[in-house]
């Protein structure tokens, strides 16, 4: 029997090996280790889909000592997510990066892939700190690959910010594993009471991974990082690594502090998720630059995760399952269109030589193709059907409203409105008279007649990616409510 | 029993209440000050702090030998610590902040 689990977190470690020690061929080497690895993780996906969960000690050491690997229907979901997520942003990385940078990027991407699939698999609360850290440190290196000060600067920070919130969540570890004597999160959840080491661990953990999270008002890392690392590192970014931190914190208060945490600490999640809805909105509305915008939309949308933390401490038991699949949901749209909105930022941005939004006019009727999949990712953002995010935010809202917790409403509400007014005022430069090459409609022509010659295979993966966003995550989302039936082996 | 139980627990308490300390000098360090050498010296004195913890987790006592996970999490931890201090000093130097 193949060791799938295994298999997802060593082919990507073993690619980066390989690119490092034939940096001539990193990108052959590296679309290989992408494959591989996506192939390992659909085969989790579907082996979980089938309905039970997959657990597996790695070398045959059992806990307490040994590393155990995990999946069941949220990481399992999430994992095939962010492979798929990820295969696409390397195939786009072929092209994206040139020969001085080339021998850099695939190391690390496969180093961060290795940490990402890790991260999602990982049964216990220390290897969940190593691989957290591995993430972060292989982040905070590509967002910082163009060398540019600026990028560098930015990285430098998300790279302290991430390790004052790592340290803080090991430090939760540590107290845990002298009040509990075990790391093992099935273990740990079922030895935990209610009490003064409980929460204290429970703040330290989540507050660190809220730092990682980027959950207003703990934001202020992301923009300028998303905004300045080169655009399939971006993508990546805001599209993944984000989401594995929020993966973490769902996880551990579904399975690890289901007993002991109250109303009080999900309401402080849902308030910050509305302050984060507002005000990444805003600031998504008033950027000048386009992946600004995107990096503030991700802020946002990070917001909408944090406010099913109140409904899901309310709900009932049937409810619940709902809740969970709706967050889901969410986030796997949005990673599928936040990463879909930065390769056509990345695109744009090499057509034009800059993204200030008010002068993309030219080049976005130059690339029709990217046009259109930043318009479906604005579907996707905003929640316009047939998207999943307009599935997830209609139970979001009939579940506040359900339960009476109607006061979350609003912010949906206005962060709705105000995604729309930033997608439109990007959207709006496609429509403006006088377009420089050609015509609108004619979609072969235009292809040909990009200024800078941008492949089609590039313009080919944000669209399909944002495609995947609105029509698939949208209309065949039942499965995902199928696959987290599969919780306990 | 008692007569030994009594100098363990006050051990592991002074190492693992010192733990708590470190940790709490290098947070206030790392917020209040500015320049990246501080900061960097700072998560290293956090990173310490949660070290003495597991350490003193780890006590079992002088007849006993320590439990060896906690110890194995301290060596690791050493390990990724090097390793984000060493990515950030390279960072800083691109950044010019190799004087301060």
């Amino acid at each position: 029997m193949i060791d799938w689990l295994a298999l997802a977190v060593a082919l990507p470690l073993l690619g980066a090996v390989g690119a490092v020690m034939l940096p001539g061929r990193a990108p052959a080497i590296g679309l290989a280790g992408a494959v591989l690895t996506t192939s390992a993780a659909l085969s989790v996906g579907l082996l979980v889909a089938q309905g039970t969960a997959l657990r597996s000690d790695l070398g045959g050491w059992g806990a307490p000592l040994g590393i155990a690997l995990a999946a069941d229907g949220l990481s399992a979901a999430l994992l095939v997510m962010a492979n798929l997520v990820a295969l696409c942003i390397s195939v786009y990385a072929l092209d994206y990066f040139g020969a001085g940078s080339r021998r850099h990027f695939w190391p690390l991407w496969l180093l961060l892939w290795a940490a990402l699939n890790g991260l999602f698999l990982a049964a216990d609360l220390f290897n969940l700190y190593v691989t957290l850290e591995l993430l972060g440190i292989s982040a905070a290196a590509l967002g910082a690959l163009t060398g540019r000060p600026e990028a560098v600067g930015a990285n430098l920070r998300y790279l302290l910010v991430g390790l004052l919130g790592s340290m803080t969540y090991l430090l939760g570890v540590a107290l845990l594993y002298a009040g509990l004597g075990t790391l093992d999160l099935k273990l740990a959840a079922a030895a935990l009471t209610p009490g003064p080491l409980a929460w204290t661990v429970f703040a330290l953990m989540v507050g660190g991974l809220l730092l990682k999270a980027a959950l207003f008002p703990l934001h202020f890392w992301l923009p300028p990082a998303h905004a300045q690392a080169p655009a399939p590192v971006s993508a990546a970014l805001s599209a993944l690594v984000v989401k594995a931190a929020f993966y973490l914190v769902l996880r551990l208060w579904v399975d690890l502090f289901g007993a002991v945490t109250d109303g009080g600490a999900a309401t402080l999640l849902g308030a910050l998720g509305t302050g984060a809805v507002v005000w990444g909105s805003w600031r998504a509305f008033r950027a000048e630059r386009l992946k600004l915008l995107a990096a503030y939309s991700t802020v946002a949308q990070v917001g909408y995760l944090f406010l099913f933390f109140p409904l899901l401490a309310e709900a009932p038991a049937t409810q619940r399952q709902d809740l969970l699949g709706a967050v889901l949901l969410l986030a796997l749209t949005h990673g599928f269109a936040k990463a879909g909105l930065f390769l056509s930022a990345g695109l744009l941005q090499k057509a034009a030589g800059h993204d200030r939004i008010a002068d993309l006019g030219p080049s976005i009727q130059g690339l029709p193709a990217v046009a259109l999949a930043i318009g479906l990712a604005g579907v996707a953002l905003v929640g316009l059907p047939p998207s999943g995010t307009f599935i997830a935010k209609w139970v979001l809202l009939s579940s506040a409203i359900g339960s009476g917790q109607w006061w979350w409403a609003p912010a949906v509400v206005l962060g709705t409105l105000l995604a729309s007014a930033y997608v439109f005022r990007v959207l709006a430069n496609a429509f403006e008279r006088g377009p420089r090459h050609g015509s609108l409609h004619d979609a072969r022509g235009e292809l040909a007649a990009a200024p800078v010659s941008i492949g089609r295979l590039a313009q080919a993966v944000p669209l399909l990616m944002t495609l995947i966003a609105v029509a698939v995550l949208g209309l065949e989302a039942e499965p995902l409510w199928d696959l987290l039936q599969a919780r306990s082996p | 029993m008692p007569a030994g139980r009594t100098p363990v627990l006050i051990t592991q308490l002074i190492y693992g209440l010192g733990g708590l300390v470190l940790f709490l000098i290098g947070i206030w360090s790392f917020l209040v000050h500015e320049p990246l050498l501080r900061k960097l010296i700072a998560l290293n004195v956090m990173g310490a702090g949660v070290f003495h913890v597991l350490i003193a987790v780890a006590y079992r006592g002088l007849e006993t030998i320590p439990d060896p996970v906690p110890h194995a999490l301290v060596l690791t931890g050493i390990v990724v610590a090097v390793s984000a201090t060493a990515l950030a000093l390279t960072l800083g130097l691109r950044l010019g902040h190799g004087d301060d």
